[in-house]
Formats: C-alpha cells, structure tokens, sequence
C-alpha cells in the first residue's frame, strides 16, 4: 500500500458496509486497487484499453498529468441541495471514502490517489426529497482530480444532478451508497467543451431492497471515457442504468459498464443508446454483466443501439454475460448498430417531410424512451435541444 | 381535376462505364379519377418511372418534362414532390430505426396537410384506417418498416396512402411478395382511395394477378424504356394469354 492512500478508507479490514465484495473482472490487466502504483502505465494493448487512444487522456494514465487547481486551473464544484441535505467537502483521511470499492483502472486509480478534497453529498435516512440535488461540475481548464460521495440512507429517496461543462482533463471518482430500501436516481450529464478528456469511474453499492437509477448522457468533450459498476449489499436491489451518447466529429465517447450480481434475487437493467455523426466519432459500449453462483433468482437484461447517421463514423460494442448459476429469473443481451441513410432520407422525404426535420425525426425518436428516464423536464428540454443543435451544426 | 403529364421523359442512370440511359422517351397522361397499369418485362424501367416520378436522386433526368396541374414536378425536391400530391408505395420500403409509426405517420400528415391533425381525431383516423387494412394496433409503436414482413411493409405503404390523400398515387410493384390473403387486404385498400374518385393512380407491375382485384381504365405495356402500347383492360388478358415475348424480342431489355 502506498504512502498516500488515506487511512480509514482503503484497507478491506477498514471497509465497513457490509464488506463489499470487489469484482473479479477476469478481463483487466490488473486487480482493483486504491493505488495507482498497483496498475502498470497501460499501452494501449490490453482488454480495458484497446479502444482508448491514451494519447488523447493528456496524461491521466501515465502519471504526467498534475492537477494544477492552485493556479486557478481544474474544475469549480457547486451543490445546490434541498433542505435536509448535508452537503460537505472533506480532506482524504474522511472515513466514508473508497467505501463503495476501488478503482479498477489506472485513470481511476490516478484520481484516488492525487485528489485533494473530496464532496460528501449526504441524505439521512427516511427523507424523501422533492427537489433534486445539482451538482455543477464546471471545468475551467488545466487538470483536475476529483472525488464525490453521495450518500443516501435507508429508506430515503433523492434524485441528484452532476452537470459537466466547461473544458478540464478530469480524472473522477464517484460513490454511490444507496442504503436499504432507499432509491436514488443520478442524472450525469457529460456537456463539456469539445476540447474536455474526462475520464471517472461511477460506483454504486446498492443496499438491500433498494433501487438505484442511473442516466448518463454524454453529448461533449475530445475524450469522455465513464465506468458505471454497480454491486449489491443485499437481496432485493435493483438496477437500471440508462446511457444516451451523441458521439459526433473527433469525439471519443466511451461507456464500460459492469454489473456484479453476487447477491441473490436481485435486478438489473441496462439500456444504452448513441448516435453518431462525423468523421472520427467513435463510439465505445461494453456491457459486462456478471451473475456469480450465489446470485440465485438474478434477473438481468442488456441492450445497446446504436444509430449511424454518415459515414466516417465507428462503433465498438461488447455486450459479455458470465453466469455461474442457472437458478436465474432471467438473463439477456442485445447489441445492434444501424445506419441513417440516404434511402431512408427519401422514403422519409417522399412522405412530404423535410430533409433536416427528417434526421430529427429520427434522432428524437431514438433517443425519447432515454430522455424520459430523466424526469427532470427543464434538463430534458435543455438536452433535446443540445442534441438538435449539435445535428444541424455538424451538418451544416 | 388534377393531372400529371409525363412528356418526353428520358432518364439515365450511373453506370460503371458511364450514364446508362433506362427511359427513353415516356409520355403518358394520369387524371384524377383515372387508374392506369403499367406492365412490362424485367428490367424494362417500370421502377425507375416509379423513382424517377418522386424524385429519387438516383436517376439523372436527361430530357423532358413531368408537370402536375402545369406544375414542373421536376423542379421539386423529393418532399416538395410529395405534398404537392404525388404519392410513392414502395416496392421495397425502407427501414427507418428510431422512428416509430405513429410518429412518423404524423409528422408525414402534418407535412403534407400542412397542419398538425387534431390530436383527437387523427387517432381515429388511423385507428380506423389500421382496421381496415386488418393492421395490429400494436404496429403503430414498431419501428417504420423494422422486422415487417413483406405483406406488412406493403399494408404499411397504402395505409400511408390512405392517411395522406394524394392527387397522383404511383404504385411500384404493391402486389410482388403477397399472398393472396394480403393482395386482397392492399387491393382493397388502394380501392377505397380509387373511389374517392380524387386520386390518379399508376399502378406499376409485372403481374396480371393484381388486375383481378383492381380494374384498371388504361393497360399500358411498357418495354425497353418506353410505352409501346396503350389500349383498355382487355389488353391485361392478352398479355396474360401470350406474355411479353411479342414485346421484347429484337429489344434491349437490359
């Protein structure tokens, strides 16, 4: 263990919430660890990250990128939260970091161990909130690592907004701890400048009976690369984690998700959908969901779409499901990738409609089931309308 | 009373060894009201007629005229087309992921009508007009033309006819891939809007069968890029007694 991980937080002896269980992702070219010295500088060979170009992380995964916060540069944290809600910012040794497990990359584990202050967005328990928390993440340019803890206790039902604008390479970690019963639902909006490279890893530990919702939507950045994982404490949790990404010229947008059933009788639901435009989107989605033999009575389900609108665009998708038990309620994958053409511009334009409604139709139309996930009507409206002027910008 | 007159039409296509010319020389004259068949071998350039009319950027015009009412139809483009009245039912419509019918079909109504549709009444309107065509509700939430059958994507193309009411209605091949259950559904279909008596229709094809259920007033035999013969309904029974031999032979069928 290196000198500076925190005390309290990163040692499995210290890890109190029902002990979690670190995910085996047989995969990856090293194991979870809080220290970035554990994982070697990747090269872009390995499984975790064949599809990244590292050249374009600026550094985040080979120790060359130095926050530089104290010349003004990085990112600007603000929470607005409703009555009842604590919201803190804390030094490293704060006992409730890491609780919800360790990073699994380099990147990841770079943050843990560089980040200076930490926010701990907390909700006792049985409160149930009837504004969402908003937690503006604006970037201001420079690099930055950072670290967020958002914990809701038993019972308690919240809704929180992590807003990403503005430019910075920002290397993250979020926590989620979703405590018995409770239901969270996370919006994280990925609306940052087309010259960001943010790179996090999104946590969730969710209690028993408890239901934790996640909508990611990823629309900016040069290089956005997020790692939802969700784990259970307890029988009863529930998943469902929405992605919608608009992956258009130059824009690297990666989605790896990991879903660990070692629980019984537990769910999970993950539906992803992007669109891509331009010369060099290129989009990445892996979905790995993993039933271990404990997990009896699982029921899980994974879909990604994907929705090609001109040519020069890529798309990787890797849907993986490990089971080691067939006591399951149920357990499927799909991935399909699909083409916005030129015959479908006609047969859309010899009904009357107009080209450039046309491609709204159908962009609108894919993504609606998502953008309704969020709930938030002003956030839904600020996003379709981000989604249609980054269509008509890149085709004009 | 609406019209559409193809006058002298010659279309060329991009080849691999340069323009390769597919219509040469059409005239023909379509009047609401009136419903004209046009028959003709393979490769004999009924489809591209079809395309041609709608504005498929495919097709290069390389002489001629296409005016509705005296409108230059050749002047629009390819949505311009449509809500000035011409009508296209595919021969193999395309799949639009993302797009749900019902979205679809009234973002189309509103194009072409030129107004949303009330709300209200526009369910109705297509709840009623599914039945008909003996369409599942539940198709109204897939998407445009994904995962359809063949009979399914040609009752979706005359449902669309239905709903948008066109002057010209051009109907390319309706009736290839069905069975006879489904041609009697879509014939029926095309029939309710023929008696309207406001559409003018061209139906393309390459059978007689569908003649069975939809009469036509013109038979006109179409080969080598061109009309070669125009007469009434009787000329369909002698081209189903004798075929197109007589018509091809000595011809570039391409």
């Amino acid at each position: 263990m290196a000198d500076n991980t925190p005390a309290g937080s990163t040692t499995d002896g210290a890890i109190q919430v029902g002990g979690p269980k670190q995910p085996i992702d047989a995969r990856v070219s090293a194991p979870a660890s809080y220290d970035v010295a554990d994982f070697p500088v990747p090269h872009g060979r390995e499984e975790e990250w064949r599809f990244t170009p590292l050249e374009r992380l600026r550094g985040l995964h080979d120790g060359t990128a130095v926050d530089k916060a104290v010349d003004g540069g990085g990112v600007k944290v603000e929470v607005s939260a409703p009555e009842g809600v604590t919201v803190e910012t804390v030094g490293r040794d704060d006992a409730r970091l890491g609780k919800a497990g360790k990073p699994v990359d380099r990147v990841a584990a770079q943050a843990f161990s560089s980040f200076e202050t930490a926010s701990v967005v907390s909700v006792p328990k049985d409160t149930v909130l009837t504004e969402p928390v908003r937690i503006g993440v604006h970037g201001v340019g420079g690099v930055a690592f950072g670290h967020q803890v958002i914990e809701i206790g038993a019972f308690s039902e919240a809704v929180v907004v992590i807003d990403h604008t503005g430019d910075a390479t920002l290397a993250a970690n979020v926590e989620y701890l979703v405590g018995d019963g409770a239901k969270l639902t996370v919006v994280s909006v990925q609306d940052w400048d087309d010259t960001a490279v943010h790179a996090a890893q999104h946590t969730a530990l969710v209690g028993r009976d408890a239901t934790f919702k996640s909508v990611i939507v990823t629309l900016g950045g040069d290089l956005v690369r997020l790692h939802p994982r969700v784990v259970y404490t307890g029988p009863g949790g529930e998943a469902e984690l929405y992605g919608l990404y608009f992956t258009d010229n130059g824009q690297h947008q990666e989605h790896r998700l990991l879903v660990d059933h070692d629980t019984p009788h537990c769910r999970s639901n993950v539906v992803y959908k992007g669109a891509l435009q331009g010369k060099d989107a290129h989009a990445v989605w892996i979905g790995d969901v993993l039933i271990r033999a404990a997990a009896e009575g699982t029921d899980t389900y994974e879909l990604n779409r994907n929705l090609v609108l001109t040519d020069g665009a890529r798309v990787d998708s890797v849907p993986n499901l490990e089971i080691e038990t067939g006591e399951i309620v149920g357990a499927g994958h799909a991935s399909a990738t699909g083409r916005f053409d030129d015959e479908q511009l006609f047969y859309l334009m010899a009904r009357g409609i107009p080209a450039d409604e046309a491609r709204r139709l159908v962009v609108r139309g894919f993504f609606a089931e998502l953008v309704q996930q969020i709930g938030i009507p002003d956030l839904e409206e600020r996003l379709i309308a981000k989604i249609e002027a980054e269509l008509e910008a890149s085709l004009a | 009373m609406a019209t559409l007159e193809i006058h002298d039409l010659h279309v060329s296509v991009e080849a691999e060894n340069g323009p390769r010319e597919i219509l040469k020389g059409v005239d023909l004259t379509v009047k609401q009201g009136e419903t004209h068949a046009i028959m003709g071998p393979n490769g004999s350039g009924k489809s591209t007629l079809a395309y041609s009319l709608a504005g498929h950027p495919k097709y290069t015009i390389t002489g001629g005229t296409v005016t509705l009412d005296g409108e230059d139809v050749l002047e629009m483009s390819v949505d311009e087309r449509a809500r000035a009245g011409v009508f296209l039912a595919m021969q193999y419509p395309v799949e639009v992921p993302g797009v749900s019918v019902s979205n679809f079909l009234r973002t189309s109504a509103t194009a072409v009508r030129g107004e949303a549709p009330k709300l209200r009444t526009w369910v109705k309107e297509v709840k009623e007009a599914m039945a008909r065509l003996q369409m599942d509700p539940a198709f109204a939430e897939r998407n445009v033309n994904e995962g359809f059958s063949g009979g399914e994507k040609k009752r979706h193309e005359i449902l669309q006819l239905e709903l948008l009411k066109p002057k010209i209605a051009i109907l390319d091949e309706t009736d290839s891939g069905l069975d006879v259950d489904a041609l009697r559904v879509v014939s029926e279909g095309v029939n309710r809007v023929r008696e309207s008596g406001e559409v003018g229709t061209l139906l393309i094809t390459h059978y007689t069968r569908i003649l069975r259920y939809i009469k036509p007033d013109f038979v006109h035999v179409f080969a080598n890029g061109r009309v070669v013969e125009s007469g009434g309904a009787e000329l369909a029974d002698k081209l189903e007694a004798e075929g197109y031999e007589a018509y091809v032979k000595g011809g570039v069928t391409a």
